[in-house]
């Protein structure tokens, strides 16, 4: 069984305001109506080698 | 029988044994005699004596701190000089961070860079108290050390940024930060991060520790420093963070350089600068100047003359000014000992020198019985 499907943040390309959007939202930052938003990296974790 | 074989030998063949010569324009002799029979013609026996070398072999610390050490190693062949030299720049044993799980970075540091960078600080702890990770094996509280990084330049009190920036003063909050290696902290309990997957009932973590590191012998207790303080790893823009987990395990510097125990560890022979001739006067004063490292000295012989003297031979860098005026060439000679060595060692933290050549000795002793256990 997934999951249910977390609400992804997105930032703002202008302002750096967080912005939580679901499908079907307009692409429009909440603070400043700016239409380029960004996602924002996920808290999964990325193994490296430290070589 | 060395000393007989020295007084027999004749004196430019001792030279040749003993010294490297280091004329203006290239270093004569520089090999050893190894061939017992070399002076068999002369009736001098130059075979390997145990006993003699037992004898005559001696090592004199002339500094040792916890960081630096320099001793002088006297009496022995330079290829066992040179052996402990490679063994403890590739083959003694350090800790050092290995593998890096990044839950966030939103620095401008690249989470390769900066796992990169870990993996460069010296880790100040025992590495005997460790086992090497086996293959495909598990990290537990016996073979790990988990460090955690939480680092946050938190953004400035929310304002329409652009504009603000500027416009506020440097000292109501900092738009930069700078992460320093001691906010690496040391997680003795193992690994608090989970690996995500299924969401069964039980999280699986990256480390299996069976108890408390901080419990175990030898190790040290919670507060102490297990990483130099000041290494720069990353800086920090307004609002970005940086949150991660380091394991640090046991290898060696052959594998990666970021094992190595030492910054360095050279030798160099011992300097040995002859005057042929009786250098008086005037000609003692040019030859104090021309040195840049002042091994020549002035002593005076009673009715107002002056002769050179080698004061600080151990000074001298070789550097061969003395005799780069062909007129002095068969007043100075420049030569170095063959079986005299200057080893300095420069720990990176994880041990202090004068242990970390006691480990490379036992390496070196480690390896020669075996080749003997394969012979038999």
């Amino acid at each position: 069984m997934d999951p249910p499907p977390e609400p992804v943040s997105y930032i703002c390309g202008d302002c750096g305001m967080e912005n939580t959007l679901k499908q079907g939202d307009v692409i429009q930052c909440r603070e400043c109506g700016y239409r380029i938003l960004y996602k924002k990296r996920t808290r999964r974790i990325v193994q490296y080698e430290a070589r | 029988m060395a000393q007989e074989r020295k007084k027999n030998l004749p004196d430019h063949l001792e030279l040749q044994r003993t010294r490297v010569v280091c004329n203006w324009d290239a270093p004569n002799h520089t090999e050893t005699v190894q061939y017992s029979g070399a002076y068999a013609a002369m009736g001098v026996d130059n075979s390997l004596n145990m006993k003699q070398f037992r004898k005559d072999f001696r090592i004199e610390v002339a500094c040792l701190t916890d960081e630096d050490m320099e001793f002088d190693m006297i009496g022995i062949d330079p290829a066992i000089a040179n052996a402990f030299r490679r063994i403890l720049i590739a083959e003694v044993p350090t800790m050092a961070i290995e593998k890096v799980l990044v839950a966030n970075n939103t620095s401008e540091i690249h989470d390769e860079v900066l796992a990169h960078r870990l993996g460069l600080i010296p880790i100040k702890i025992d590495p005997r108290l460790f086992d090497y990770v086996a293959e495909g094996h598990k990290y537990n509280e016996r073979n790990t050390v988990v460090f955690k990084l939480h680092a946050e330049c938190p953004r400035p009190v929310k304002k329409k940024l652009h504009g603000a920036v500027e416009g506020v003063s440097q000292e109501n909050f900092s738009l930069r930060k700078t992460v320093y290696s001691d906010e690496l902290q040391w997680l003795p309990c193992g690994s608090e991060l989970e690996k995500s997957g299924d969401s069964s009932s039980k999280p699986e973590m990256y480390t299996s520790f069976n108890c408390d590191q901080t419990s175990m012998s030898g190790f040290p207790d919670e507060a102490s420093e297990l990483t130099p303080p000041r290494i720069v790893l990353a800086r920090l823009g307004a609002g970005q963070a940086i949150e991660l987990e380091a394991l640090a395990v046991k290898g060696v510097g052959k594998t990666h350089a970021k094992w190595s125990p030492v910054a360095t560890a050279w030798y160099r022979m011992l300097p040995e600068v002859v005057l042929l001739k009786q250098i008086e006067d005037a000609k003692a004063e040019e030859l104090v100047k021309k040195c840049p490292v002042n091994v020549f000295d002035i002593e005076d012989i009673g009715n107002g003359r002056k002769k050179a003297t080698v004061s600080r031979p151990r000074a001298c860098t070789l550097c061969r000014e003395c005799i780069r005026d062909p007129s002095w060439r068969d007043s100075v000679s420049l030569r170095r000992v063959k079986d005299h060595f200057i080893f300095t060692i420069e720990s990176t933290g994880a041990l202090p020198p004068d242990v970390l050549f006691t480990e490379a000795v036992k390496i070196l002793e480690e390896k020669c019985e075996r080749v003997i256990d394969d012979y038999l």
